[in-house]
C-alpha cells in the first residue's frame, strides 16, 4: 500500500471516529428526553392506580371527613373555582392594561425600564415569598383575613408577570401598518388599541391567561402561607340567592380551602387510605391543569398557523 | 368641477361648528389622558408588589431582629422557635435548602443541558414539535403532585436500592424536583442556542467540523450566557421550592450536609409555622418572616450572580 493510501485510510477512520459521537450523543440526547417522559408515564400511572377506585360522584360532592371513605373535595373544588374566579378578575385586567402600556404608551425613561426589570425580576420570586407579603398586607394590614379574596389577590399577584410578558409578546406582533392605518383614519391611540391591536393580541393574551391560571390553580405553598385552613367542611355563602338583593359578594370573606391544599392534608396523613384520596385529588388536579396547559399549546400551534400578516 | 372658494365654505357652515369639533377635540384628549394614565397605574402595580415585598420583610424581620442578635441568627446550629428552649440559629435550615437544591441541580442541569443541545442541534423537526409541549406539560404539573409522587413512589424505590433510608429524606424530594425544573433549564438554554446565528454554525461545517463539535465547541459556549440564565433560573427555582420538600423531605430542622437524612428547609419551616396556629406579633410569627428574608436574599444573590455571568459573557451578533 503506498503512503498516500496510508494516509487516506487514516483520516477517513478519523471522520468515522468523529461521525460516531454524533450518534452517541443523539441516542444519549433521546435517553435524556425519555426520563422526563417515563417520570410523567410512572407518575400518572401510580396515581390512576392508587386513586382512580376512589373517583366517583360522591368524590366531587362530599365534604372531608374523618372516615377517608366518605371523605370528598367539595369544599376543595368550589375553593379553588372561587378563588380562580378573583385572581382572573383581578389579573387579568391589571396584567393586559400593563402589557399594553409598556407596549404601546410607556415613554423611553427611567421609569419604563424600572418597570421593566421588575417584571422579569418578579418572575423570579419564589411564590412562598408572594405568601409572606400576602400574609403581613393583605391579611393583617388592610384586614381581609384568611379569606377567598386574600387568595385570590395573592395568586393574582403571583401569575401577573405571565400574563404581562404573554401580552407583550402579543402586541409585539402586530405589525406597525394596522396601527398607521388606524392613525391615518384619526384614531387616538385609545382607539386604536382597543378597537385594532387588543383585538388581533385576544389569541395570544388568552393563552398566556390559561397559562398563568393553571399555574395559580396548582399554587400551594402561598396559600398555606397565608393561613388557608386544610379541613373545611361547609362552603361560602352562595353568590347568587333568590331574595332581595339576589347578588351576594359575602362568599369572597369567608375562609376556603383549594384542591392543592386538600391533597397535601391527606398526604401528610399516616393512614394509607388518606393516601388513596390524595392520588384521587392529585389526579384531577393534574388533569385539570394539564387540559389547560394543552388547551393553551393548541390555541398557540393555531394562532401560529392561522396568522400570516 | 369648480373648486368652493373659503367663504362658501365658512357660510355653509353653522357659526360655532369649528369650535364645537375643537371641544370635542379637547374633551377626547382628556379621555385618552386618564386611560393612558390607568394604565400607566396598572403598569406600577409590579413595582408596587416589589416594594412591598421588601418593605414587609425588612419590616417584619426587623421586629424579629431586636430579640434576636444577627450574630445568633448566623451562627447558632440550631432551629428551634417553637420550643421552650428556643434556639434561632439559620444553618439547619440553610443546609436543608442547600442540600437539597445541590442534589436537583445535579440532575437538572446535565439532563436540561442535554436535551437543549439535542433540541436545538440534533432533533429532527417531528421530535422537537412533540418534545417541547411535552417538556412544557412536564413544568406545569402542580408541585404537590410531585411531591405526593417523592414521597410515595421514588422514596419506596430509594429504599430498596438504598436499605435503611428514612421515610423522608433530602435525596428523593431533591430527584423530583431535578426532573421538574428540567423543562424551566432545557427550553431557555434551548432558546439560547437557537438564537445563535446560523452563519458561526456553517462556519464551523465548512471547516469540516461534525454535529457533535459544532454543538460543544461553537453553539454552546457562543450561546453561554443565556445558559448560565438558565441554570440561575434553575437555581432560584430549587431554593424557593416548597411542596415537594415538604411533603418528603420532613419538617424536622436538621444541620446535616447529607443527603440521605430527613431535614427542613426554609420553606418548609415557613409551610409548618403557617399550619399551626401562632398568634400574630408572636416571636414565632415573626421568625417566618425572618426565614423568607434569608430565602429572599438567596434568590437575589443567584439572580446578581446570573446577571453578572450574562455580562461578562454576553456575545452580540
Amino acid at each position: 500500500m503506498s503512503d498516500t493510501a496510508v494516509r487516506v485510510q487514516e483520516i477517513r477512520a478519523l471522520i468515522a471516529a468523529h461521525k460516531r459521537w454524533d450518534i452517541v450523543f443523539g441516542i444519549v440526547g433521546l435517553l435524556a428526553l425519555m426520563v422526563g417522559v417515563l417520570t410523567f408515564a410512572v407518575l400518572f400511572i401510580q396515581m390512576v392506580i392508587d386513586g382512580a377506585p376512589r373517583l366517583s360522584w360522591d368524590f366531587f360532592t362530599s365534604f372531608p371527613s374523618r372516615r377517608p371513605g366518605q371523605a370528598g373535595i367539595l369544599s376543595a373544588w368550589v375553593g379553588s373555582t372561587l378563588v380562580m374566579l378573583v385572581t382572573a378578575m383581578v389579573a387579568v385586567p391589571l396584567g393586559v392594561g400593563a402589557g399594553v402600556y409598556l407596549e404601546e404608551y410607556a415613554p423611553k425613561n427611567w421609569m419604563t425600564d424600572l418597570i421593566e426589570i421588575n417584571v422579569s425580576n418578579l418572575a423570579g420570586v419564589p411564590s412562598i415569598v408572594y405568601g409572606l407579603l400576602a400574609l403581613s398586607l393583605f391579611v393583617y394590614q388592610f384586614g381581609f383575613g384568611q379569606s377567598i379574596l386574600t387568595a385570590g389577590l395573592t395568586l393574582a399577584l403571583l401569575i401577573l408577570p405571565v400574563v404581562i410578558v404573554a401580552t407583550r409578546e402579543a402586541i409585539r406582533s402586530i405589525p406597525g401598518a394596522i396601527r398607521e392605518g388606524a392613525y391615518a383614519l384619526g384614531a387616538t391611540k385609545w382607539q386604536t388599541t382597543s378597537d385594532h391591536i387588543l383585538p388581533y393580541a385576544r389569541g395570544g393574551i388568552l393563552t398566556g391567561v390559561i397559562i398563568g391560571m393553571s399555574r395559580a390553580i396548582g399554587e400551594t405553598a402561598p396559600v398555606i402561607t397565608i393561613g388557608a385552613l386544610t379541613f373545611i367542611a361547609f362552603l361560602p355563602p352562595a353568590p347568587v340567592s333568590s331574595e332581595f338583593p339576589y347578588l351576594s359578594f359575602e362568599w369572597i370573606m369567608s375562609p376556603f380551602t383549594v384542591m392543592p391544599i386538600q391533597m397535601f392534608n391527606w398526604t401528610s396523613r399516616p393512614e394509607a387510605a388518606f393516601q388513596h384520596n390524595a392520588a384521587a385529588a392529585g389526579l384531577v388536579l393534574v388533569v385539570m391543569t394539564l387540559s389547560m396547559n394543552a388547551l393553551a399549546i393548541y390555541l398557540r400551534y393555531r394562532l401560529r398557523k392561522n396568522l400570516k400578516w | 368641477m369648480i373648486p368652493l372658494s373659503h367663504a362658501d365654505w365658512t357660510d355653509a357652515m353653522p357659526k360655532d361648528f369649528v369650535s364645537d369639533k375643537l371641544a370635542r377635540r379637547r374633551l377626547r384628549h382628556v379621555k385618552e389622558r386618564i386611560i393612558e394614565f390607568i394604565l400607566f397605574l396598572a403598569a406600577s402595580v409590579s413595582v408596587a408588589t416589589t416594594l412591598g415585598i421588601v418593605l414587609i420583610l425588612l419590616k417584619e424581620s426587623f421586629v424579629f431582629f431586636r430579640i434576636v442578635s444577627l450574630w445568633d441568627f448566623l451562627t447558632d446550629t440550631q432551629w428551634t422557635p417553637l420550643f421552650a428552649d428556643a434556639h434561632y440559629g439559620i444553618m439547619p435550615l440553610l443546609s436543608g435548602t442547600l442540600v437539597s437544591s445541590a442534589v436537583a441541580l445535579l440532575v437538572a442541569i446535565p439532563l436540561g443541558t442535554i436535551i437543549a443541545i439535542y433540541l436545538s442541534e440534533f432533533a429532527p423537526f417531528s421530535v422537537r414539535e412533540v418534545a417541547k409541549p411535552f417538556l412544557e406539560l412536564l413544568g406545569g404539573i402542580p408541585t404537590i403532585v410531585y411531591g405526593y409522587f417523592a414521597l410515595m413512589f421514588v422514596t419506596p424505590l430509594l429504599q430498596k436500592i438504598i436499605p435503611g433510608l428514612p421515610g423522608f429524606n433530602l435525596l428523593s424530594a431533591g430527584l423530583v424536583m431535578g426532573i421538574m425544573i428540567i423543562p424551566y433549564v432545557s427550553s431557555v438554554s434551548e432558546d439560547a442556542m437557537r438564537a445563535v446565528p446560523m452563519a458561526l454554525r456553517e462556519g464551523s461545517y465548512a471547516m469540516g467540523a461534525t454535529r457533535f463539535q459544532t454543538a460543544t465547541r461553537v453553539v454552546t459556549p457562543a450561546a453561554f450566557s443565556g445558559i448560565a440564565a438558565a441554570y440561575i433560573l434553575g437555581i432560584s427555582r430549587a431554593v424557593g421550592e416548597t411542596m415537594i420538600l415538604a411533603v418528603a423531605a420532613g419538617m424536622q430542622p436538621n444541620l446535616t450536609w447529607n443527603p440521605l437524612e430527613p431535614a427542613a428547609t426554609i420553606t418548609a419551616y415557613i409551610v409548618q409555622v403557617a399550619l399551626g396556629d401562632l398568634p400574630h406579633g408572636s416571636i414565632g410569627y415573626q421568625t417566618i418572616f425572618a426565614a423568607g428574608l434569608t430565602l429572599a436574599l438567596l434568590t437575589l444573590f443567584f439572580n446578581v450572580l446570573g446577571h453578572l455571568l450574562r455580562k461578562r459573557y454576553r456575545q452580540v451578533y
